[in-house]
Formats: C-alpha cells, structure tokens, sequence
C-alpha cells in the first residue's frame, strides 16, 4: 500500500519535474553559460563578461532596455487604468445575461492569433486604411494619415493585447467583494472616491497586483507588436534579442540581452510586490 | 414630540409588482421599531428606502420632520447595520469604527478617543488593533453597531443582523441588543422574519405582508389581540379552521366548521351565515384527565392522543377528536402529564375568548 502511494506519488510528480527540467531550467542554464563565454577565435570559447559590459556600454542597448522597461510599465498602468472601470461595471454593475455577454466579448478577441489582430489594427490605422478615409471623408484631414509606426499606436497595440488579462483577476476580485460591504462605506458618509480608495482598491489589491504582474510580463516580452505596430525609433528588446540570434548569429550577445531581460522583468516584480506589501503566495494562491 | 422617523404613504414599484404599498407609520424618539414579515415581504425594500439606497416610487420619508427624499445615502442621519455586518475586511476593527468619523474629517486625536469610548461601550475594550476576522461573530456584531453609532445618527436600521449567528448567541444577542440600545438611546428600526426577535426586543412592531402593514402594535397586541387572520397565523402557533358562523351573540361568535365541529369563539364585526376563519392557540387549551376539570370552558372535547411531540419547555400533544379532527395542543410542563402516551384518552377545553375569528371571504 505505502509502496503504491510512492509510486503513484512519483507518477504525479515527474511531468512537473520535466516542465521543470527541460523547459525551464536545462535552457536557462544552457543561456547563462552561453551569456558568459566570449568567442577568441573560430570555435575557441572564453568565460568572460564581455558579452554583459557590450551590453551595458553601447548606448542603443542600453536606451532601448530601459525604454523597454518604461514603456512596459507604461502599458501597464494604461490597461489597469482602463480595464478597472471595465471590470468594476462587469463584476458589479451588469447583471445575469448582460454580465456573461460582457465577459464573452472582452475573451472574444482572444479567438484569433495574436497576429491576425494585430493586422486588424494595420487594417484600421494605415494610411489607406478605415480611420485615415472617414478622416478625410469628414474634413478633418485634407490628406491621407498615417497612425502606424508611432509610440501611441504600439501601445494601444500592447494595452489591448494585454486587456483580458487585467480584466479577468480583476473581475474574479471585484467579484468577491460584498455589495452591502460598498453600501457600507456609503451609509457611513463616504462618497464615491473615499469608498473606492478605502474599500474597493483595497480589496481588489490582489486581484490588482496579479493582473498587473501578467500584464507587465507580457509586454515586456512582446515582439510582434512593437515589431508590427511601432515605429523605426520604436525597438523593443525582444527585437533586438531576435536580431542576435537570428539576423547575427551573436548567440552570447543575445544571451546575455535575455539574461538582462529577465533580471529586469524580476526586480520589477519584486518591487510591486513590496511596494504594495504583498507576497508572492498571497497575490497567485 | 415629533417623531424620529415617518414614513408616509410609502409606495415602491419595482415594474408591475409593487413591493411596498401604501406604507405609513412613525417612529417616537428612543423606541425600538420591528417590522416582521416573511421574506419577499417588501420589509428589505422599506429598510433600503429608509437609508437611501432606492427612491421610493412616491410617498414620502421623513426623519426629525424633515424630508429626507432628496438626501442621498452618505449624507442621510440614519445609519444601517446589514444583514452580513459588512464589516471592512481591509480595516482593523478601530479603523472600521473610525471610518464614519474619518469621513467627516475629525481630528486623529478625537477620532481615536471616540473609537476607544465606542469599544468600551460595546464591552470590548482593547481591541481595536485586532482584524475584522479574528472576532467572534458576536463580537462583530457589537462592532457593526459601534462602527454605525459613533456617528450618533437619529435613526439606526438593523436589518436581520442576528440572521447568520447560531442560537444559543442569537437569544443572548436578543437581550444584548436592547440593552444597547438603551444605552445608546437612539431610535432602531429592525426588520427580521423572527417572531421571536421582534417580540423579545422591541416596543412597537409592524407585521408586514405582501407589500403592506397588515397591523402595528406592542407585542402584547400582536399576541393577544390579533387584528388579521395573516397576524393571528403568523404571530405563534394556532390551531386553524375555516367555518361558518351559526349565530352571533355580541362579541361572542357560535360557529360550525366545515369538519363540522362546534365552537364558540370571540371576534367582531361578523353577523350570522358569514364565513370565517378561526384560530386556536395550542398553549391556550387546557388539558384534562376528565371533563368535570374542563367546565368552565365554553369549547370542550374528547380525544385520543394521537403523537407526543417533545421539545423541552415547547412540547406539544397531538389530540384527535371523535370527528378525526387533529388539535395540537401544549403539554403543561409541571409533572401531572409526564405519564401521557399515544392512546389515552383526554380532554380538551379552552375559552371562546381565547379563539380568535375573522371574516373570511
């Protein structure tokens, strides 16, 4: 019996020791000892930190790695921004049908690739496309408009990829909180902003935080939208992570870029996380 | 002296159903008001009207004199403590009860003296640093009135706040609710399904039915003195027939069932050949080995114990009568009965003034 559990124990346990094993770990050891050797000469290696002084030295890495971070971050607060108001009149304006239909069409665009919808922005934002006609056609524009390859439009591209995933724990939290606990702070003298900050926020911190951490990590990992939707001045790291890899064949480079990605993407996290005095445990479980 | 609050002509219509009709009633300063009904009877409407969180479809309401329509919830000097408490979970139990007070942009040092005298009040000192959900539910309970009187409003609304405790802490919160509230001396208005809770507590109740107030008075009057056969079912238990009366002398009523027993009963306002509905209350039946015992009783009969139901001080005897007629009557609990078993015969008798009877149509 206590031999059967043990192995019925390690039956349930190996597929999460392989996801582990080989998905996460075997590749990111493999990445840091690639990140650190340096090529002396054809097919001689070298350990060294080369590859992370480039890194941090060349003024275009370096621009675009924080510009990465800010406008991550950017996108970030953008969707919370919208998707609060969103999920607040989804868990706790609509009702029954209105409700679910609601929640349907913020999954619904989730049905097509990521790709395919991001065509779709193209479709609308091109010179020749629907926004630059009615534009012209109105009179507001006496001649064709371009709103791709900008700033603005890759993040209404990034916030809008990203929506669902603030939406969805935000819903799920604002869910859980007791209409009569909102009544509550209203028959007790607040007004709407007081009862938002002192009652509704603070109850939907987890749901806030969680989203957040989702949202931020998305973006900062992005590159079909930067790619497709912003402009020349426009590079993401994931780009320029591609670009080592695949256009320079510069695997430690490239390396060392996902390396200082995901440095980046988990101090930021963490600083959430205290920010907010949460842990890790309370805002996942 | 005018009255706390006033409710008059009340309506509220939620499409093609109303669910409040017609309601008017006033509350004196530093009384305790139920209203009772059974769920779905428009008593939660009332309440939410009264704090402010629906508008009623006409009618008016009025604290201290003055309409209260055009004042909305966070303004209105009527306070409500909900069914669940609804206590803030992300607040400590200080920070709960200073909120109010925080909301009217006190000072810190008098917000924290007002707290600290609320939690002596309520008979827990000290815990103000303590979550909301290391309290026991009684506990939350006096938190939940603390956190709505520290605003000292003129009316505070109680609406079912003993629903979710178990009972043994539901009796002893009967007793300490109206203890508080004389300590507060402040006007409540609660609303519950509980007899019970209305009776025990309050000074004046209004039983509610389908929108309306069927009739309002102590619980005496309730009890004793039914005005409808809605508050003569609903207030205790009753033995209840349908009949036609036979002959009406004054207030005293001869009347036939339509199981054909004969009884005398008490009501007014009924003439000859009406139909009526009659109501016995079981611990109004005496009980007796035989029927000298029973003959100053207007109403008597013979029956076999058909079932013994126990329940300590509200054990009751299932009597059927020779017309297969089943009475439940209350078993006195001073030892002449402890022998009682399925089968005996007994007698029954009980007042005509103790049977109630209305028209019915």
């Amino acid at each position: 019996m206590r031999h059967q559990s043990r192995i019925a124990f390690i039956l349930l346990l190996s597929p999460l020791v392989l996801w582990l094993g080989l998905l996460i770990l075997i590749p990111h050891v493999d990445m840091l000892l690639i990140s650190l050797r340096e090529r002396v000469s054809f097919g001689v290696y070298e350990t060294s930190l080369t590859q992370y002084k480039k890194a941090l030295t060349e003024p275009l890495y370096l621009r675009t790695f924080w510009r990465t971070a800010v406008m991550s971050v950017l996108a970030t607060a953008i969707t919370l921004l919208i998707a609060f108001p969103v999920a607040y009149y989804i868990a706790k304006m609509a009702k029954g049908r209105l409700q679910q239909v609601l929640f349907m069409l913020c999954l619904i665009p989730f049905y097509v690739s990521e790709l395919v919808r991001t065509f779709g922005w193209m479709i609308l934002l091109r010179e020749t496309g629907i926004v630059s006609n009615l534009l012209q056609w109105t009179g507001l524009a006496d001649q064709p408009v371009e709103l791709l390859y900008t700033d603005a439009t890759m993040m209404v591209g990034l916030v809008y990829t990203s929506m669902l995933f603030m939406v969805v724990p935000l819903v799920t939290t604002l869910e859980s909180l007791d209409d009569s606990v909102i009544e509550a702070g209203y028959d007790l003298g607040g007004n709407g902003l007081s009862v938002l900050r002192e009652i509704i926020i603070p109850h939907a911190m987890p749901g806030i935080v969680s989203g957040c951490i989702v949202v931020f990590m998305l973006s900062l990992g992005n590159y079909l939208t930067p790619t497709m939707l912003g402009g020349k001045d426009s590079l993401w790291f994931t780009e320029m992570i591609y670009n080592q890899f695949i256009v320079r064949s510069n695997w430690e480079l490239g390396a060392a870029f996902g390396f200082m990605l995901l440095v980046l993407s988990s101090v930021i996290v963490w600083g959430m996380l205290r920010l907010t005095g949460r842990t890790l445990k309370e805002t996942m479980g | 002296m005018t009255p706390d609050l006033e409710c008059v002509d009340l309506v509220k219509r939620f499409g093609d159903t109303t669910a409040v009709d017609n309601v008017s009633f006033s509350v004196p300063p530093g009384s305790f008001f139920s209203i009772l009904g059974p769920s779905g009877c428009g008593k939660t409407t009332i309440m939410r009207m009264i704090a402010g969180f629906l508008d009623p479809t006409s009618g008016d309401i009025r604290i201290k004199g003055g309409s209260v329509l055009d004042t909305p919830p966070n303004k209105r000097p009527v306070n409500m403590v909900f069914q669940h408490l609804a206590l803030f979970p992300m607040m400590t139990i200080a920070e709960n009860i200073g909120y109010g007070l925080r909301r009217r942009g006190m000072s810190r040092d008098e917000i924290d003296r007002k707290v600290d005298e609320a939690l002596d009040r309520i008979g827990l000192p000290g815990i103000g640093g303590r979550k909301v959900d290391e309290l026991s539910g009684g506990q939350k309970q006096r938190v939940a009135i603390a956190r709505c009187m520290v605003l000292e409003p003129d009316v505070l609304l109680l609406d079912e706040p003993l629903g979710a405790l178990d009972l043994k802490l539901r009796e002893h919160m009967k007793v300490e609710l109206k203890a508080l509230q004389a300590a507060f001396d402040t006007t409540f208005v609660y609303i519950t399904h509980d007899q019970s809770e209305a009776l025990v507590m309050s000074d004046q109740i209004a039983v509610m039915n389908a929108g309306r107030f069927e009739q309002v008075g102590s619980g005496q009057d309730l009890y004793y003195r039914p005005g409808t056969p809605f508050v003569a079912g609903f207030i205790g238990e009753s033995n209840r027939w349908k009949g036609r009366i036979e002959r009406a002398e004054g207030g005293v009523m001869q009347l036939r069932t339509d199981t054909g027993l004969a009884m005398r009963a008490a009501g007014a306002a009924l003439s000859e050949g009406d139909n009526a509905e009659i109501f016995v209350r079981p611990e109004t039946i005496r009980l007796a080995g035989s029927a000298e015992a029973l003959s100053r009783f207007d109403n008597q009969l013979k029956g076999t114990v058909t079932s013994l139901l126990f329940n300590g001080a509200a054990s009751r005897v299932l009597v059927q009568d020779d017309a297969g007629e089943i009475l439940e009557v209350t078993l006195p609990q001073s030892g002449e009965f402890a022998s009682l078993k399925r089968g005996d015969t007994v007698h029954i008798g009980w007042a005509a003034d103790q049977a109630a009877c209305f028209g019915a149509a």
